[in-house]
Formats: C-alpha cells, sequence, structure tokens
C-alpha cells in the first residue's frame, strides 16, 4: 500500500508534501488575506451600512442604539471574517487530494497559537461587556424602562410647569390598555389625549402604566421600549433630535388586537408642542373631560372610581360587567337623564 | 432504520403537521367567516349604519355574552355578526340602540366624543319607544358621574371614540336578543363621520371591560369577533 507521506509527516500539509515543496507560511497567508478584508468590512459598515442602521437617529437613545450597533458589527466583523477565512482556507489548501486515502497528521498543541487565542477573545469579550454596561448606563439609560426608581435619569428640570425656553423635563405618562395607548400631560392639567407630540431637543420622561394586563410601549423612531405593568410605574427618557412622524407599537402580546395596536406620534418644535398641549387642556377643560378624568397619579386601580367614592364589585380577581359592577342599585341617577356631563 | 420507513416517518409527520394548520384554519379563521358581512352601500355621498348592543345575546352559542349586532339595510333586521363594509370618502351616518346598562370606563377619558362630525353625537333616551326627555348633541358622557354609559363604539386607528349612553338604569332592560324599542328602555346615539379615502380593514371595538366573569372585565366578549368588536370593511 503506498504511503501517504502527509500522514508521516504532522509539520506538512498534504498539498505541500504531495509536491514536494517547501511548506507555505499559512499563517502569512492567512494574515495578508484577513487585513484588508476586515480592513473593507469595517469601512462598509462604518460608511455605508451604518446611516441605515435602525432605529435611525430621531433621538438621542436612537443613535445611541444605532452606534451600538455599529461598533458591535464593526467589533464582530473581523472574528467572523478570521473565522470564515480560515474555514475556506482550510477547505482550499488542505482538502485531500483525489487518491489520498490516509489520516490526517496529528494534532499537537501549540502553546504560543492558544494564548493568543485566549487572550484575543477575552479582550473582544471585556470590550463588549465594557462597552455595553457604558452605553446601558449613560444618562437616560438607552432608552428602556428603569422602573419606578432610575438608577440613570437624564438631566432636565423637574417642574410642575413646562416651558419651551428651558431645560424643563417634559412628563409624559403613557397608559396601555386593550388595545389602545393614551398619553397624559401632568404638566398641562393633567390632559390625555390618544395623540404623542414631543418637543424637539427637550427632555422628555415618560412614565409607562397600563389600566389591564401587560403592554409595553414601543416609540420605534425614538429608540423607546418600555413595558407597560398594571400598579407599576415605569420610568424611561429620551431627548427628541429630528422633526417628523415616529410610530408606536405595542411590543408585547396582549390579547386579540395586539397586532393593531399602534398609534403614530409627532416631534414639533417646542413652541409647537406648546401650542398643541395649551389649545387641548383648554378644550379638554372646556368640554368637561379634565373633571371627568382621575386626578393624575403614577399608577391606576381601574377597579376604583374616584368620582363615586367606591370600589367596583371585585370577587376573588374577577370583575363583573353587563351593568352588575356596581355594588347594590343605583341610587339616585336622575330618572332618564343619565347623559349630564 | 431503512430508508423506506424514514419516507414513512417523514410522511406521517407531514401528515400531522398540515393537519394541525388545516385544523387551526377552519377552528379560528374559518370562525371568522360564520359571521356575516353586512355590506352598505352609498346614496348621495351617504350611507347609514345600523347598529345595537345588548345586554345578551341569545341567538348565539354564548348567551350570557354582551353583544353588538349589525342591521341588515334590506330587510331591517339585526344580525348577529359584527363586520359591515361601506364605501369609501363617504359620509356615514350612524345610529346605536343602547339596551345594556351601565358599565364603568376602566379608562374615564374614553367619555370623550373625538372623531365625529362637529366632535359632538347626538343621544336621546327611550323606555319600550317612549321618549324620556329631548335629543341633545353632547361631547362628554361622563361614565363615572352618572354610571351613564353602557359600552362605546370605537375605531381607533381613524380616531373614532364614541361612548354609548346607556338606558334608565332602574329600569328593567331588554331580556332578548336582537332587541326591539318595544323590549325595554334604551338610549339612541347618532353621529356621522367621513369614511377613509382609501380601501381597508378597519378593527372597531368597545373600551368598557365588558367581559362579565372574564379577569378584570376582558376576554370572552372583548375579545370574540361578532360581539363587542368587529372589523369595518371599507371598500374603495
Amino acid at each position: 500500500m503506498a504511503q501517504n507521506p502527509a500522514a508521516t509527516d504532522p509539520g506538512a500539509g498534504g498539498h505541500a508534501a504531495a509536491s514536494g515543496g517547501a511548506e507555505p507560511r499559512h499563517g502569512l497567508r492567512l494574515l495578508l488575506m484577513w487585513i484588508p478584508l476586515s480592513a473593507a468590512a469595517i469601512l462598509i459598515i462604518w460608511f455605508v451600512w451604518y446611516p441605515h442602521l435602525p432605529p435611525g437617529r430621531m433621538s438621542d437613545a436612537a443613535s445611541g442604539q444605532q452606534f451600538d450597533i455599529a461598533v458591535l458589527a464593526v467589533t464582530a466583523a473581523p472574528v467572523v471574517i478570521g473565522v470564515l477565512l480560515y474555514m475556506i482556507y482550510a477547505i482550499v489548501v488542505w482538502r485531500a487530494r483525489p487518491g489520498d486515502e490516509g489520516d490526517g497528521p496529528p494534532i499537537h498543541g501549540h502553546t504560543k497559537v492558544q494564548a493568543w487565542w485566549i487572550i484575543i477573545t477575552s479582550l473582544v469579550v471585556l470590550w463588549a461587556f465594557a462597552f455595553g454596561t457604558y452605553q446601558l448606563a449613560q444618562p437616560g439609560g438607552a432608552g428602556g424602562g428603569q422602573g419606578p426608581s432610575p438608577i440613570w435619569p437624564l438631566h432636565g428640570a423637574q417642574t410642575t410647569a413646562w416651558s419651551p425656553s428651558s431645560n424643563d423635563m417634559l412628563q409624559v405618562q403613557v397608559i396601555g390598555q386593550q388595545w389602545a395607548f393614551t398619553y397624559r400631560f401632568p404638566q398641562f392639567g393633567g390632559m390625555e389625549s390618544t395623540m404623542l407630540e414631543l418637543p424637539n431637543n427637550m427632555p422628555v420622561e415618560f412614565h409607562v402604566t397600563s389600566l389591564d394586563v401587560i403592554h409595553s410601549f414601543w416609540a420605534y423612531q425614538l429608540g423607546v421600549k418600555a413595558d407597560a405593568n398594571p400598579q407599576v410605574d415605569n420610568i424611561a427618557y429620551v431627548k427628541p433630535h429630528q422633526l417628523g412622524s415616529f410610530v408606536v407599537r405595542c411590543n408585547e402580546l396582549c390579547g386579540f388586537w395586539h397586532a393593531a395596536m399602534f398609534n403614530y406620534g409627532r416631534v414639533v418644535t417646542p413652541t409647537a408642542f406648546q401650542g398643541w398641549a395649551r389649545s387641548l387642556q383648554l378644550k379638554e377643560l372646556r368640554a368637561g373631560v379634565l373633571a371627568a378624568l382621575p386626578p393624575y397619579a403614577l399608577t391606576y386601580d381601574p377597579t376604583v372610581i374616584p368620582q363615586l367614592g367606591r370600589d367596583i364589585v371585585k370577587v376573588a380577581g374577577i370583575t363583573g360587567a353587563n351593568g352588575y359592577y356596581y355594588p347594590g342599585p343605583q341610587a339616585g341617577t336622575p330618572h332618564g337623564d343619565p347623559v349630564s356631563p | 432504520m431503512s430508508v423506506l420507513a424514514r419516507a414513512a416517518a417523514l410522511s406521517v409527520a407531514v401528515l400531522v403537521v398540515v393537519g394541525v394548520g388545516i385544523f387551526v384554519a377552519v377552528y379560528y379563521v374559518g370562525s371568522k367567516s360564520q359571521l356575516t358581512n353586512v355590506a352598505y352601500t352609498a346614496s348621495n355621498g351617504q350611507v347609514n349604519v345600523v347598529l345595537q348592543e345588548d345586554p345578551q345575546n341569545n341567538s348565539s352559542s354564548k348567551p350570557d355574552w354582551v353583544s353588538y349586532f349589525v342591521q341588515d339595510p334590506k330587510t331591517h333586521h339585526f344580525i348577529h355578526t359584527t363586520l359591515f363594509s361601506i364605501p369609501a370618502h363617504v359620509k356615514v351616518n350612524v345610529t346605536i340602540y343602547g339596551y345594556d346598562g351601565c358599565t364603568p370606563l376602566r379608562n374615564n377619558f374614553w367619555s370623550r366624543v373625538q372623531g365625529t362630525d362637529g366632535g359632538t353625537i347626538n343621544v336621546q333616551q327611550f323606555n319600550k319607544g317612549r321618549p324620556l326627555g329631548p335629543a341633545r348633541n353632547v361631547s362628554v358622557i361622563n361614565s363615572w358621574a352618572h354610571c351613564s354609559v353602557g359600552h362605546t363604539f370605537a375605531i381607533p386607528s381613524l380616531g373614532l371614540f364614541v361612548p354609548v349612553a346607556s338606558p334608565n338604569a332602574s329600569a328593567t332592560l331588554c331580556g332578548s336578543s336582537p332587541c326591539t324599542p318595544s323590549s325595554g328602555p334604551y338610549s339612541l346615539v347618532k353621529f356621522s363621520f367621513t369614511s377613509p379615502s382609501h380601501g381597508g380593514t378597519f378593527r372597531w371595538q368597545c373600551f368598557v371591560p365588558c367581559g362579565g366573569g372574564f379577569i378584570d372585565g376582558n376576554n370572552g366578549p372583548m375579545g370574540t369577533l361578532g360581539y363587542m368588536m368587529g372589523e369595518m370593511q371599507v371598500v374603495s
């Protein structure tokens, strides 16, 4: 039986050994291919892909997320290219030739290579950890909900009245319910709206809660996503940087019409926002809507009707309906005139 | 395992998956097709849609579920469905008979009328066909102050939110569906809006948690087509 030279020479590649030539410097070859490929990938990611990455640059949180994805892609690209390059190189250069049925050379440990492998992979992982942690902790908390006591607040003045010519933090309460979001503005008399307008270049503090099941407030282009849980005040921050519209979606499966639970918001100039908010506040004041709403609170118990001073019938977590919500008959209801505001 | 056995096992697995898919399609998606779509046509640029909401639905398999009904414009009979279609870009005149009693809104913000022509609705109370007062235009029906809202009719994507007044809470409600004006007290709510200029399907729903017996009043009729939620198809 003919003996394969490669099987007897652990230091030789099959092709080189078979042809009888000197063993090429595979490491140098791979390095010379890896460097330009990685450089090209990094340049393409940074200058071509990065500007178009989701969720865009409409806010500081969105820009931060876009930057994070780009940086991590730049970090990962050389690693991916290195692995794929090595795999392709191995298939092409070290593949078995026709008639070669011998075993490959035995593999021995290589301390230097192993040490570099551990050092490089550790540095990559540590870099990803440090970068990710810093980006998460930067002011505003990267657009995610931080619960009722944020540890990474956004800089802005906490005021009871909001002014466009200051750095006042705009308070916006997001209320999820099956199947719509509504928004309350405590600095504008607690008025409530199905529309969400925000002032450009002003800090915004979202207080996200729910009146029934779990929802998730996801203002996609703003890079904000915070869970809306009943009886929980979940705070998230954002500072818009671009005028325009954005989509708000529920991001938690919340029932039959979950997929249809979306609407649109707009980022407008601070002056335009103030005009919109004040006119809506005035309209709701005149119509009696503000009087009908419960006092502004960070969370609401939907089984309590503040204006009636009593609770809805609730037995073991189940509330009744069909007109049987209230305990006992509706005493005092004006006969034939239940419509007065 | 032989190739033949593997092929047989694979065939059985494929058949099972396909069978489950067909079952799901028929059981869930097919159930929707059992509901009639009531087609409204326009006359002189206007279309008249007539609905009613009842405290029960004993014409269905869920007799204790509150339910909307849609009136067939040809027969004037109310049908157990919540699917209807209207033409695009026409004035839609909606009439809702509210036969169900009051239930407080979970979010009293929905007491406010939104998205109708003029931002108001016209409301009048009746008892067995007899008016209990004059018809009035209102922009708010405060469901917490007077327990005066039975349900709502809302098409969120169009910004249309209408509280439907409840009848006199002390009167005996209609006990058999679909209710008729002579069967008990009711409110009559009228409003108009303009249908979208483009075609499409627009979901509508009630915002009162009226699923009696379900946690927090959700689910049941709140989450089932043919009861307190439906679809409005706009035909362009």
